[in-house]
């Protein structure tokens, strides 16, 4: 007789290969992305079982909630013609089956032989958990180790983090054209002669011509159109 | 057939990093999906992680699969960033239609 725990394992692990086998062989993007996350909630409850409670939850907030969500979103935004993609699927489908199957054939029989688990010390593992086994608390030590030892790296993964909003940020950003928003670098680099033209003209205009000079004084139009125009104001 | 040992969870680890690399082969046209098989990639290396960590007694591992989570999660989000562009100016995902470089 199994104990719970281990029947919880194989039925958390069973659903996990269905559902990854559903990622990979899904016809519709949606398809695959709900299909993660099954699988995701799954592996959350392995590593429920495995005693990585913060992990286990993050995995559920995070990726479901966040990741996959941004999935969806990309998945549903766009216009996909998927009889394309999809031609050719199982083209290479025996060269994949055969290298990966090669290689869980490799790592399970390293991984099952007796030796591996003997050369694991399993006496340790549940000191952990038995040490204070009603007061451990796997956040309490993740935080200690985080804020600790990890100080540095955690400072590096905010800023990844920040560095990836920027660039996802900057990568899809397009800015409205109708919109009238300033261009500082434009006006700082704007010249004094860029707003202000000066124009160079007479002091003072000449009189109107008489009446029977003016087929005389034909030559110069810019006087005779509108003899009562104000003089033009020096700057534009 | 007792309790959980630690060949269980490496060979859970190992079926899903051969499901995945399974998937790139045959998603290999598909970015989107591509991506997923990634994702699923990280969770079979994190599974690995998680089953040492409990099985050596040892916190350090779930550490690891934290940091793990967050780069993937900034990994996706620039990669969607990336797909979303690259459909706005082809009108297509399909990984064998990105020859303009001529590579």
């Amino acid at each position: 007789m199994m104990p719970f725990s281990t029947f919880l394992f194989y039925a958390f692990s069973a659903v996990l290969v269905v559902a990854a086998f559903g990622v990979i062989t899904a016809r519709n993007p949606v398809h695959a992305a709900l299909w993660l996350v099954l699988s995701f909630f799954n592996a959350s409850g392995i590593w429920m079982l495995l005693g990585a409670e913060f992990l286990s939850i993050s995995l559920v907030l995070v990726y479901v909630g966040a990741v996959m969500v941004l999935f969806l979103f990309v998945v549903m935004m766009m216009d996909i013609n998927l009889d394309k993609l999809r031609e050719g699927f199982w083209k290479n489908s025996k060269l994949g089956f055969l290298v990966g199957g090669l290689m869980l054939a490799e790592m399970a029989f390293v991984l099952m032989s007796p030796k591996f688990d003997a050369a694991a010390p399993a006496a340790a593992a549940p000191a952990t958990v038995a040490a204070g086994a009603a007061k451990y608390s796997n956040v309490k030590e993740l935080g200690r180790l985080i804020y600790t030892d990890y100080m540095f790296p955690f400072e590096v993964a905010a800023i990844i983090l920040l560095v990836a909003i920027v660039a996802a940020l900057a990568l899809t950003l397009r800015g409205r054209k109708d919109s009238k928003s300033q261009d500082p670098s434009k006006q700082v680099l704007v010249k004094s002669r860029d707003r202000l033209r000066i124009v160079k003209m007479a002091p003072t205009k000449e009189a109107p011509p008489a009446p029977e000079a003016t087929v005389a004084s034909a030559g110069a139009p810019a006087a005779a159109p509108a003899p009562a125009a104000p003089a033009p104001k020096e700057a534009k | 057939m007792g309790a959980i040992t630690q060949s269980h969870v490496l060979v859970l680890g190992a079926i899903l990093f051969a499901i995945s690399i399974v998937g790139i082969f045959l998603n290999r046209k598909n970015l989107i999906v591509l991506l997923m098989a990634i994702e699923l990639m990280l969770l079979a290396v994190n599974m690995n992680f998680i089953g040492f960590s409990h099985f050596l007694g040892d916190p350090d591992g779930q550490v690891f699969v934290f940091f793990i989570l967050t780069v993937a999660a900034a990994e996706s989000a620039i990669g969607l960033a990336i797909l979303v562009v690259l459909f706005r100016n082809l009108d297509t995902v399909d990984v064998e239609q990105l020859d303009n470089l001529k590579g």
